[in-house]
């Protein structure tokens, strides 16, 4: 089964969505810090040359410029790697972006640890936790390449800043463009279950998936959720899995640290209290390595998942 | 420059600097010295060159300013009070808690372009702007107000080199070139300088004037005007705290309200050179 699942990274999914979308929204303009090849915004540049725009390699600058088109009628989309456009940029995004509120969407590539070979300078593990700060700031995580073009169209058609994540390394498509609907600020949920829920975003929530049916083959019935909005939280969708089953496991590619795992926590602290156990990158820095390697080695791969939910299963009754 | 109509941006000026100093005065705070500096620079531009309407703010075709050294609002929100984009007695609760005027400009008040006070950033939202303008093929223009001791910020250097390759005749940057910053005068702190020499070398044409003679300052710009296909910065030599006697390139008002004695004392000055100059 799993070798005839297609796979995309959702940085060319995101390249061919500007592109796709371009004709449609046409005051949709793109910028990029000299990266386009990599971010793949330089599939909307050869389509679409006159409204490309490449800002050199100058993040701080690259946001100001996009604040700018947006307080004007544009709508720019900013991109670069995460580490940049959360990381080198943060407070120009949140200063001239964030405060005024302006309609600028952020699509920050590479992001998390599965850069692979380029190492810890490039492994952004800590700019959903930067972007969560931000108020008004709209953050959205998809896990696959029919997400990753809704996500696209989603921020496009709604007013006011959106930092949209994307990796590096193909994903397994498991959603069906043909049925797949994206709602901005709504989890999704992928599979039923009542002894426990995945809580998952991104990258992880086809492991979460395959967590799942290894699960169920020990007799455990997890539930899977989709967050692909990170904020805002569907504290909705979350509480009541929380409720109805009794713990959550939080599967993020990103430190455990400010992302997913922590604003789950924050949401069920506030409401519906039940042990969160949060999988993600811990206090350290990532390194060189290929990046299906270097999943598994951080435990963000199906098998860890399996484990510490059995773990938490176990300390949870005692 | 006509001599009735330099009395009258005179005057008006006079009373900008008064509202900067009621304005930092009854918010105890604020920073004075670098708002003097640009007082007439800010009058000319609201009241002798931008295509600006009060009542209509947001027209859509209408010359933008952005204040990137945006400490200084006291001089552009009191810029906007004599141009009525609304009440003069905004200025009485600046800084003041659930008072519009916020200690730097914030987008939504009346008349303000752009959110700004973070040094360095507000060059780059020109640019952003001044790009717009040519993609929609507009005629309005983007004027961008800088602090010298701002461009020490390395995203004013981002900015300028963008705005050269994009050829951004639609933008104007003007740098207060007042000589001082907060910890002492600019050559000692971290020298940005020389400062025409760098812009020069980053594509701009480059234009100095006197900061406080009207004259120079519509020379400035009537030059600029010429300018095709590079970006324009006028280096304004002015005088920080001008107007008031004992603020005057005294670096201690950068950032520091006058208490009543002081406040006095530079409203009876400003009142006496209004008077001259409506006399």
């Amino acid at each position: 089964m799993a070798g005839e699942v297609k796979k995309k990274a959702t940085r060319e999914s995101y390249g061919e969505a500007l592109r796709d979308f371009a004709e449609t929204y046409e005051n949709l303009v793109v910028l990029d810090a000299d990266l386009a090849a990599a971010t793949k915004t330089g599939i909307f540049k050869k389509a679409y040359p006159e409204r490309f725009f490449d800002c050199g390699i100058a993040e701080a600058n690259m946001m100001g410029v996009a604040a700018g088109l947006a307080a004007s009628g544009k709508i720019p989309f900013a991109s670069t790697f995460a580490m940049f456009a959360a990381g080198r940029a943060y407070e120009i995004v949140r200063n001239s972006i964030g405060y005024p509120h302006l309609n600028v969407k952020i699509g920050a590539t590479h992001a998390g640890i599965s850069v692979g070979e380029d190492g810890a300078t490039h492994q952004c593990n800590e700019d959903i936790a930067l972007m969560r700060t931000i108020p008004g700031m709209t953050i959205l995580n998809p896990a696959d390449d029919v997400e990753a073009r809704a996500a696209v169209k989603a921020s496009i058609e709604m007013e006011g800043p959106v930092y949209l994540r994307f990796g590096r390394l193909a994903a397994p498509i498991f959603n069906d463009p043909t049925t797949y609907q994206f709602t901005i600020g709504k989890g999704i949920t992928l599979r039923e279950g009542k002894d426990v829920t995945l809580v998952a975003t991104g990258l992880m929530v086809s492991e979460a998936l395959t967590a799942a049916e290894q699960l169920a083959a020990e007799g455990i019935s997890a539930r899977v959720l989709n967050i692909h909005t990170i904020k805002p939280l569907d504290t909705e969708l979350i509480c009541k899995a929380a409720a109805e089953t009794g713990l959550l496991v939080t599967i993020e590619e990103h430190s455990i640290i400010g992302g997913l795992g922590s604003a789950v926590a924050e949401a069920v602290c506030d409401s519906c209290p039940v042990p969160v156990v949060r999988i993600g990158v811990k206090d350290e820095y990532g390194h060189s390595g290929p990046a299906a390697e270097l999943l598994k080695e951080f435990g963000l791969c199906a098998s860890n998942i399996v484990a510490v939910t059995k773990a938490a299963m176990e300390s949870n009754t005692k | 420059m006509e001599e009735i109509t330099k009395k009258k941006l005179q005057a008006i000026a006079c009373k900008v600097r008064m509202g900067v100093i009621e304005g930092t005065y009854c918010a105890k705070s604020g920073h004075p010295g670098g708002s003097l500096s640009i007082s007439d620079l800010l009058t000319y531009l609201y009241f002798a060159k931008m295509h600006i309407d009060p009542k209509q703010p947001e027209m859509a075709d209408r010359d933008r300013l952005i204040l990137s050294k945006g400490h200084c609002a006291p001089a552009l929100y009191s810029v906007l009070a004599q141009r009525v984009f609304f009440p003069w007695e905004e200025l009485q609760s600046l800084r003041h808690i659930g008072a519009m005027l916020q200690g730097h400009p914030c987008i939504h008040i009346p008349g303000v372009d752009m959110s700004s006070g973070s040094l360095g950033q507000g060059i780059s939202v020109a640019c952003g702007m001044a790009l717009a303008g040519k993609l929609n093929n507009a005629a309005y223009k983007i004027y961008a107000v800088l602090g010298d001791g701002e461009i020490e910020e390395g995203q004013v250097w981002e900015a300028a080199m963008f705005a050269s390759h994009y050829q951004l005749d639609n933008l104007l940057a003007i740098v207060d070139y007042n000589g001082l910053q907060i910890d002492g005068k600019l050559s000692e702190v971290c020298s940005p300088e020389p400062i025409p020499e760098k812009f020069s070398a980053f594509g701009w044409h480059v234009i100095q004037m006197d900061a406080h003679d009207f004259d120079a300052i519509e020379a400035a710009f009537a030059e600029a005007e010429q300018i095709v296909g590079q970006p324009v910065v006028i280096i304004q030599k002015s005088v920080k705290g001008k107007g008031v006697s004992f603020m005057e390139n005294q670096v201690g008002w950068h950032g520091k309200a006058p208490n009543q004695a002081e406040y006095e004392q530079a409203m009876a000055e400003l009142q006496t050179q209004l008077q001259e100059l409506e006399g």
